[in-house]
């Protein structure tokens, strides 16, 4: 076989990396280059360099280190059955290239993952090696993620922390029966221990960095997962009540998902219907909902419909609120801030404003129209100075006044 | 005077600024008129190099005298923080704006909080574009590199970028790409002034052109090729990408040249996707007729289109026993039945010898036509591959859960990849059952054509083993059936 250019394994292994959704490079500790020999820094918030025709931001050089593979998960586009083409790059190489794209300011850092090649061990030795290079020989400073592998020694797994801002370990699917069904190769409870270990050994670091002040970092931005959404028979509210456990149960920074996308040379043990990407953007509303806006993960589940799918044609908060009208309308002038909240339409940028302005005048719909994006969609649930909606939060129709009139065929498109 | 003899005189302060950036520049010209009581109408500030307008033109260059006995004014720290940031908005009207907010404050202290009061809400407009102009300066500098002799002689890489950024933020950034390249030179060049990094001090310079910057390097080609191999076509989202990476910067990126041929090529790119990858199997078939007939029509992998016929699996529609082989062989695909060759008679005998009733049993192959190489009259059996059993595990499948059987025997590792949907050893996964889904157990063995292949000790050794597995399967079955 001709031995390939950076060029064409670049394709190959951004390629190959693309399913993977997290780009983030935000949450780990502040640090810079002043006072070292190398380059990077990492500010709180994170950058985001480029974004992508698919709309993702392209804030790291997301990679694989190999697509070769000796697992046969069916959804994944590198498992060994599939006839992609391969590729491969030495962590000496990745370590090059990521400092060539961040000092031209193309990227935040590195987010690599990997096939499984020979083992698992060595495949997560590699992927450490390649931190290692980073951070030690060229004393890089700004973020790596690294993608962990269950199946290996929770030792290696461990200077995988020391190196990396963040790490995580892929749930995949949304429930055991999912895991075993397309990734035969995996062990859910597997993975779950290594999520457990990760976050022990996270919380340790921390516990150890507020006595003693040279206590070594350990993945200050967290765990992170992500699990396939549409592969399995798993209904949002099944998602949602995972999401919700594996946030407190091992404190994960974030649970990103995943739509299941054609990928080429796709198995054929589940014929998948590709499910809706607006299906993805719903749990992510709802994460958030968890996330920020105070609502249990019972109370989502409750937004979903008899079959446990959030509604596709209205967000998951408007869903909720239409169920749950005897809690509105809310006045905005006196209700607190977890009632504001609520409210469809109002984010939490918007509830902080109107709790401040509050104090200095009584609130009338035209001052919410400004602290608003849209004072239509919110003036069914609040009561202002000047406006009460009266029977309209009681009608039946209000869903279609207030939902996102769907797009009208194209009848007479030429 | 106070502000009504201002008004009454008629006079007017032009403010000129010597800075477009500069806020301590403006805060100590909007104290002295704050002291000298100069309403926000009565003063006009001008930019370097721009002029008040008509109204102001006879107004008074002087600065207004400051009342001897006014009290220093005082303001919220919030206040502070966002006109900071402010004031380097390139809108002309933010010294204005900026002075009438600071006014109106004298009066009401707390008014920075009413984010519903018009003036607060242009403020924070102003600041919220200045913020993020700031952020994308940071995000979509792109540095080329030059090979350079330095002053010391020695030779090194000095990157340099071309960046025009909307608002007067250079300055401010400055602490940004010295904190996160501090060991490299760099230089960054904007039509509003330079800043210029050599490892050890920071150095201003004059506004530059894009002439002055290097036109290209090669590590841009890595860049787009891997900006272009990230995007999946599968999920266009144009819209989500303009609104954070506005047309407005893209003649300073490199990548971004690329992305109307990416969208242009997307549907394409998807819709190959989409035929090699996920088939649309379509629903699931609920009779075995209709798999039946599903099968004989199915060319999804290539064997389906050699010269071959598809061989169903027959038996009882309630068999509680299922025998799975790997594929028809030479005979099966001439009579259109499974398990009738060599292979088939061989497993007769040892089903018999055990005490099972082949016609009780369901009997099947994981994969439904004869793959074959033509050898000049003679048909050679080639085995499937792993991704040909995966398509047709569909069909495997969906007998399986019309039929419903208790136990499954797979015979060879081909039928226990279509059970499974993982490769496994033969030898370790013989002797014992394996949970499935629905339910039911899995029985492996080896397949009866690998026993016709050994002679000797070997074959000996194997159908031993065939026939230990069989009389295993054989007593599970008598148990399942008791139950």
């Amino acid at each position: 076989m001709a031995h390939k250019s950076t060029l064409d394994r670049l394709r190959i292994l951004a390629d190959a990396a693309k399913y993977d959704a997290s780009c983030a490079s935000s949450g780990t500790s502040k640090r810079d280059s002043r006072g070292g020999k190398g380059i990077g820094s990492t500010e709180g918030m994170g950058i985001c360099h480029a974004y992508a025709p698919d709309g993702r931001c392209i804030s790291l050089l997301k990679l694989l280190l190999t697509n070769h593979c000796v697992f046969d998960c069916h959804y994944c586009v590198n498992r060994k059955s599939s006839n992609v083409e391969r590729a491969k790059f030495t962590p000496q190489e990745v370590a090059d290239l990521t400092l060539a794209f961040y000092k031209r300011n193309y990227i935040e850092g590195l987010f690599l993952s990997s096939g499984i090649i020979r083992s698992s061990d060595h495949t997560m030795e590699m992927l450490v090696e390649t931190a290692r290079i980073l951070r030690e020989e060229h004393d890089f400073r700004g973020y790596i993620h690294l993608k962990t592998i269950p199946e290996a020694d929770p030792e290696i797994v461990h200077c995988a922390g020391l190196y990396a801002d963040r790490v995580s370990i892929n749930v995949e699917l949304p429930t055991d029966a999912g895991l075993t069904r397309l990734a035969p190769d995996k062990n859910a409870g597997q993975i779950d221990n290594a999520m457990a270990g990760m976050k022990s050994a996270i919380v340790e670091a921390k516990d150890a960095k507020k006595r003693f002040r040279h206590a070594p970092k350990f993945a200050p931005a967290g765990q992170s997962t992500q699990m396939i959404v549409g592969a399995d028979a798993a209904s949002d509210a099944d998602i949602v009540t995972r999401a919700s456990s594996l946030y407190t149960r091992h404190r994960l920074r974030r649970v990103y998902y995943s739509a299941f996308s054609p990928i080429p040379d796709a198995s054929a043990v589940l014929p998948l219907k590709r499910p809706p990407l607006i299906r993805e953007h719903r749990l992510y509303q709802s994460d958030w909902l968890m996330r920020f806006y105070g609502f249990a993960p019972h109370e989502v589940a409750q937004a979903a419909g008899a079959d446990g799918m959030l509604p596709l044609d209205i967000d998951p908060k408007l869903a909720w609120a239409l169920k749950f009208r005897e809690s509105f309308p809310v006045d905005v002038n006196r209700a607190p801030k977890e009632t504001l909240l609520r409210v469809p339409g109002l984010g939490t940028r918007a509830v902080g404003q109107i709790l401040m302005a509050r104090r200095h005048r009584r609130l009338r719909l035209d001052d919410v129209a400004k602290l608003t994006v849209s004072v239509k969609k919110v003036q069914p649930f609040i009561v202002t100075a000047d406006w009460r909606p009266v029977l309209l939060t009681d009608r039946a129709d209000l869903k279609a006044l207030i939902a996102p009139k769907a797009e009208q065929l194209e009848l007479f498109a030429a | 005077m106070t502000a009504l003899q201002h008004v009454r005189l008629g006079t007017y302060y032009v403010m000129p600024m010597a800075t477009s950036d500069d806020f301590e520049e403006w805060r100590d010209h909007a104290r002295r008129l704050l002291m000298a009581d100069v309403p926000p109408d009565r003063v006009a500030w001008t930019e370097p190099g721009g002029s008040a307008g008509d109204l102001f033109s006879h107004g008074d260059r002087r600065l207004p005298v400051p009342d001897r006995d006014a009290p220093q004014p005082r303001v919220s720290k919030r206040f502070m923080d966002i006109a900071k940031t402010v004031l380097l908005n390139s809108d002309l009207e933010r010294f204005s704006l900026l002075y009438r907010v600071l006014w109106r404050l004298q009066a009401k202290p707390r008014l920075i909080e009413d984010m519903a009061d018009p003036d607060v809400r242009a403020m924070a407009d102003m600041a919220r574009a200045v913020r993020r102009d700031i952020h994308k300066m940071r995000a979509f500098v792109r540095f080329r590199v030059v090979e350079e002799e330095a002053e010391d002689g020695s030779r090194g890489e000095h990157y340099v970028a071309w960046f025009e950024p909307f608002h007067h933020i250079l300055r401010h950034n400055a602490g940004f790409f010295t904190r996160r390249f501090a060991n490299m030179r760099w230089s960054i060049l904007t039509p509003r002034g330079s800043l210029h990094w050599d490892g050890e001090t920071l150095r201003e310079g004059p506004p530059a052109t894009r002439a002055d910057a290097p036109g290209g390097d090669p590590a841009e080609d890595l860049w787009r090729s891997y900006y272009a191999s990230i995007f999946n076509p599968a999920r266009l989202k144009v819209g989500a990408m303009l609104k954070e990476m506005p047309r407005k910067y893209w003649k300073n990126i490199p990548e971004a040249q690329l992305i109307p041929e990416l969208i242009a090529g997307a549907q394409a790119r998807e819709a190959t996707m989409v035929e090699k990858g996920a088939l649309d199997m379509g629903e699931r078939p609920e009779t075995l007729d209709a798999i039946n007939k599903a099968i004989h029509a199915c060319a999804r992998c290539p064997i389906g289109e050699l010269h071959n016929t598809a061989v169903m699996g027959e038996g009882p529609q309630d068999a509680v026993f299922m025998i799975v082989g790997e594929q028809p062989g030479d005979q099966e695909d001439l009579q259109g039945r499974p398990f009738v060759g060599p292979a088939g008679q061989l497993l007769d005998v040892h089903l018999a010898q055990a005490g099972i009733d082949r016609s009780a049993a369901y009997v099947t192959n994981a994969v439904k036509h004869f793959k074959h190489a033509q050898r000049g009259k003679r048909r050679l059996h080639q085995s499937p591959t792993a991704k040909e059993i995966d398509m047709c595990r569909w069909w495997v499948e969906s007998e399986r859960m019309i039929v419903q059987p208790k136990l499954v025997l797979a015979m060879g590792a081909s039928a226990a990849r279509g059970m499974l949907g993982r490769t496994v050893s033969i030898t370790k996964a013989r002797g014992a059952p394996i949970p499935l889904e629905d339910g039911s157990e899995l029985w492996v063995t080896a397949h009866p054509s690998y026993l016709l292949r050994l002679d000797g000790a070997g074959r000996e050794e194997q159908e031993r083993l065939f026939r230990e597995d069989l009389a295993a399967v054989a007593a599970r079955l008598a148990q399942l059936q008791a139950a």
